[in-house]
């Protein structure tokens, strides 16, 4: 209990005394036990895949809990660029500690843009999950879907009680 | 049925012999994809030697290609991810496809999935030479005998296992020592890292047991290979035989970039 309160405390100072990134989020650390970062102005899927949505394009991304929990990547598997993703369907895959694990997209729509910094450098996916890490890039098909998904908040406390089930 | 295993979650057993490893593969593969039941797979030695490497294995990085290319050996890639394996009828293979929700405790994540298998071999090796879960290896001291790997899907996840019961020097030639290795085998070169299984306990024995410990935890239900329901195939198939035009060219380029390098 002690721990939580420490880390709401910095949790907030942090928040009141954080900058802007250049991507126009600002920070709100999770009091989860592993302190993995969860960005406001983002939308998370219940499988650890964030969605940074504006205007027309929907950015793609698995969030740091998600990296934490995988492990060092090694490979990245991704679509091609002017194929489909469909809501919580496989669109590629991350290559960590001898596991495959697939990526389930959080919407459906057409993939304009594949980040192929990836293919060279993996791990951009543990250090920037955020950002230089993103995956795809994605015209939404029914952009209501971002409804369903969670905020910052609700994702977090989601994380903190996956991980206090085990 | 004792009292103790009613709730256990269904587990299907089937037991193989000598199937070609990369019809052990496939079937793996779809029975993750595609099934929505738990299996624990044995295959007690495949039929020929097979190299079989990891989902983002590279030919020219794992494997000697020419002697492979003239001996004709099968180059395999499986589904999951690790490491490259050269295996023959020496190799035991147990694969293990279940729930996430059938296994609660164990998050659908790498470690926690190594660390619940890690658990039960240990009751499978229990008394025998200092077994332990050593990073991803299976090890008897700091010797390894059995190397895993993992995919995980949205609800379900296969871990999977070849044992090293014995194997052949000259098999073992074909591979390259990889760039990535794990840090407790500081620089042993092959014969000096592995160990041969058929050295601390017996084959038959050693099945019995493993599928023993699977049934601390499941409720087992053995199936003939033939009663396994393969009516479901639209799925996403990735474990592939590389062909021998494709091993070629691999070579060729290799060649070609190492005379390059040399010129230079």
């Amino acid at each position: 209990m002690a721990l939580r309160m420490w880390a709401s405390s910095t949790a907030n100072a942090l928040k009141l005394s954080s900058s802007v990134s250049k991507s126009q989020l600002s920070p709100a650390f999770s009091i989860s036990r592993c302190f993995s970062s969860v960005l406001e102005g983002l939308k998370y899927a219940n499988s650890h895949e964030w969605v940074k949505h504006e205007g027309s394009v929907a950015t793609i991304g698995i969030t740091d809990h998600a990296q934490d929990h995988l492990g060092e990547v090694v490979f990245v598997e991704l679509p091609e660029e002017n194929g489909s993703v469909s809501k919580e369907k496989s669109f590629g895959a991350v290559e960590s500690v001898k596991a495959t694990s697939e990526i389930l997209s959080p919407i459906s729509g057409e993939v304009i843009e594949v980040n192929k910094k990836l293919s060279e450098a993996p791990g951009l996916i543990n250090s920037s999950p955020y950002e230089d890490g993103w995956m795809i890039k994605v015209k939404p098909s029914n952009p209501s879907e971002l409804e369903s998904l969670m905020g910052s908040k609700e994702y977090t406390k989601f994380c903190e009680e996956e991980d206090a089930a085990h | 049925m004792s009292v103790k295993r009613v709730g256990l979650p269904l587990m299907n057993v089937v037991k193989l012999r000598g199937t070609p490893i990369l019809q052990q593969l496939l079937l793996e593969e779809r029975l993750l994809r595609s099934s929505s039941a738990n299996w624990c797979i044995v295959n007690d030695g495949t039929n020929l030697p097979n190299i079989v490497m990891g989902l983002s294995g590279k030919p020219c990085e794992l494997v000697e290609l020419e002697p492979v290319i003239r001996d004709r050996v099968p180059v395999i890639k499986r589904f999951t991810g690790g490491g490259t394996v050269v295996v023959d009828e020496n190799t035991l293979f147990v694969s293990l496809i279940c729930n996430r929700n059938d296994v609660p405790d164990v998050q659908p994540y790498p470690r926690s999935v190594m660390a619940w298998s890690g658990s039960l071999y240990s009751q499978v090796f229990n008394g025998i030479s200092d077994f332990q879960l050593r990073e991803n290896d299976y090890v008897f001291g700091d010797r390894k005998f059995g190397g895993n790997a993992q995919s995980i899907t949205r609800n379900r996840w296969i871990h999977h296992t070849s044992f090293l019961w014995d194997y052949s020097e000259s098999n073992m030639a074909y591979l390259k020592l990889p760039s990535r290795v794990p840090q407790y085998r500081l620089e042993r070169d092959h014969t000096d890292f592995v160990c041969r299984m058929k050295d601390y306990i017996e084959r038959a024995g050693f099945i019995e047991k493993t599928i023993k410990a699977v049934g601390t935890q499941f409720m087992l239900k053995e199936l003939s290979f033939d009663e396994i329901d393969d009516s479901c195939r639209e799925h996403l198939e990735t474990t592939r035989l590389l062909t021998l035009d494709e091993l070629k060219e691999t070579l060729a380029k290799t060649t070609q970039n190492e005379s390059i390098a040399q010129a230079v």
